[in-house]
């Protein structure tokens, strides 16, 4: 190769690695604050800051969701598996909102601790399934429970 | 040594403007209708008889613009970047002719990842917009783009240009890792990524088939288009030379 264009690849080569080392070093610096919401194990432990509007992401636990007989408020709990959180919340919620799957909710933390939630988000899976294959697997997954209940019933 | 000759005056065939733009003027038609008649395939395929969701409903159905929009806004920027190194490196003019014209194309595919994207955020997520991790690395991306077609603008020299672009491409090709990777290193409201390379797709195949054909289709059609873009570039910076002025006579005669 010619010396010129060996010195002009080396000066490229030489910008990618330094610019990649470079938003590198900053990306890890900011890992936390990249991170879209807290945990409930991270509220929880006091990690989040109260005075400030926050997000908290988590499954919705299944069978606390209450909805209010007369107005639009809902509570529930989130879980990331080891803590929940209470989110309080008056509004609509997205369609795809349900106990069991995840959910992302904005506001402010309350004594509790307990989220105030201005906004709730749904967020789905990377999974598409047609309905006739979902209830299939549905009902393959409550046969196979109801098989290991009576497995374990009888010894 | 005789065929690696024959290997190098392709190469250099190919690579001067007079060379490509001929060659390439026989791929275009076959480009053209194999980019159209997949796109049509693909979305015929996807949005009439592909079965929907059993969570999203027909929803998710503009997964067969976003994702192919996505992938070919994230590869076009290497592409572009590739380009870039080439001109810096070896000084190819037909280079800096590819990059020019892979920008504004890069630029339009990221806004439709993003508006298709935003669309499908609305009855999904419940909300058109959120600042996570992917939705703002891409816009970031979209900036890039951008940046690069106003730097071509802001010099008088091309050569000066063409080299301040290249840079800017070079530094921003940093951000599609990061693009790529963000649903898996932070927390995010955008999913992870349904097809893989080390895992089977998360989608069931009658939905998944389609997508395929939609994104081959988008890559033809990135191709067809990247193709003209430059031949345009390449008329429009050698409208003096003999060359094109012969296929102007041509054309008129």
């Amino acid at each position: 190769m010619h010396p010129v264009r060996r010195r002009r690849l080396v000066l490229v080569l030489f910008v990618l690695v330094v610019s990649s080392a470079g938003v590198g070093l900053a990306v890890y610096a900011l890992r936390q604050n990249l991170n879209l919401f807290y945990t409930p194990s991270q509220v929880v432990r006091g990690e989040a800051p109260a005075d400030t509007r926050i997000r908290v992401g988590g499954m919705v636990v299944r069978g606390s969701l209450e909805r209010a007989a007369d107005s639009l408020a809902v509570r529930f709990r989130l879980t990331d598996g080891d803590q929940e959180l209470w989110v309080r919340h008056e509004g609509m919620l997205p369609d795809l909102f349900a106990e069991g799957e995840a959910a992302v909710a904005a506001g402010r933390l309350r004594a509790g601790p307990l989220l105030e939630a201005d906004q709730v988000l749904a967020k789905h899976d990377e999974n598409y399934t047609p309905p006739e294959v979902a209830e299939a697997m549905q009902a393959g997954h409550e046969a196979r429970a109801a098989r290991e209940a009576g497995e374990a019933g009888t010894p | 040594m005789a065929r690696s000759g024959a290997f190098w005056q392709r190469l250099h065939r190919w690579a001067s403007p007079p060379g490509f733009y001929r060659l390439s003027g026989r791929w275009v038609p076959w480009l053209a209708a194999a980019s159209l008649a997949l796109l049509a395939l693909g979305l015929v395929w996807g949005l009439l008889y592909a079965p929907p969701d059993a969570r999203q409903g027909n929803s998710y159905r503009i997964i067969y613009l976003h994702v192919p929009a996505s992938f070919l806004a994230l590869a076009g920027y290497y592409v572009m970047a590739v380009a870039g190194a080439i001109h810096l490196i070896w000084r190819v003019k037909l280079a800096d002719m590819l990059m020019s014209a892979a920008a504004p194309l890069g630029a339009a595919l990221t806004f439709l990842a993003l508006f298709s994207g935003s669309l499908w955020g609305k009855p999904t997520w419940g909300t058109y917009w959120v600042w996570d991790a992917r939705i703002t690395s891409m816009l970031v991306l979209l900036f890039l783009y951008l940046g690069v077609m106003a730097l071509r603008q802001a010099y008088a020299s091309r050569e000066t240009a063409g080299r301040a672009c290249a840079v800017l491409a070079l530094v921003g090709t940093v951000n599609i890792p990061i693009i790529y990777k963000s649903v898996d290193w932070w927390y995010s409201l955008h999913q992870p990524a349904t097809i893989r390379l080390t895992a089977a797709p998360s989608m069931h195949p009658d939905m998944f088939k389609p997508l395929l054909v939609m994104i081959v289709a988008f890559y033809l059609f990135y191709a067809w288009v990247l193709i003209l873009n430059t031949r345009a570039e390449i008329l429009s910076r050698e409208r003096r030379a003999a060359w094109v002025r012969e296929l102007a006579e041509e054309d008129v005669t």
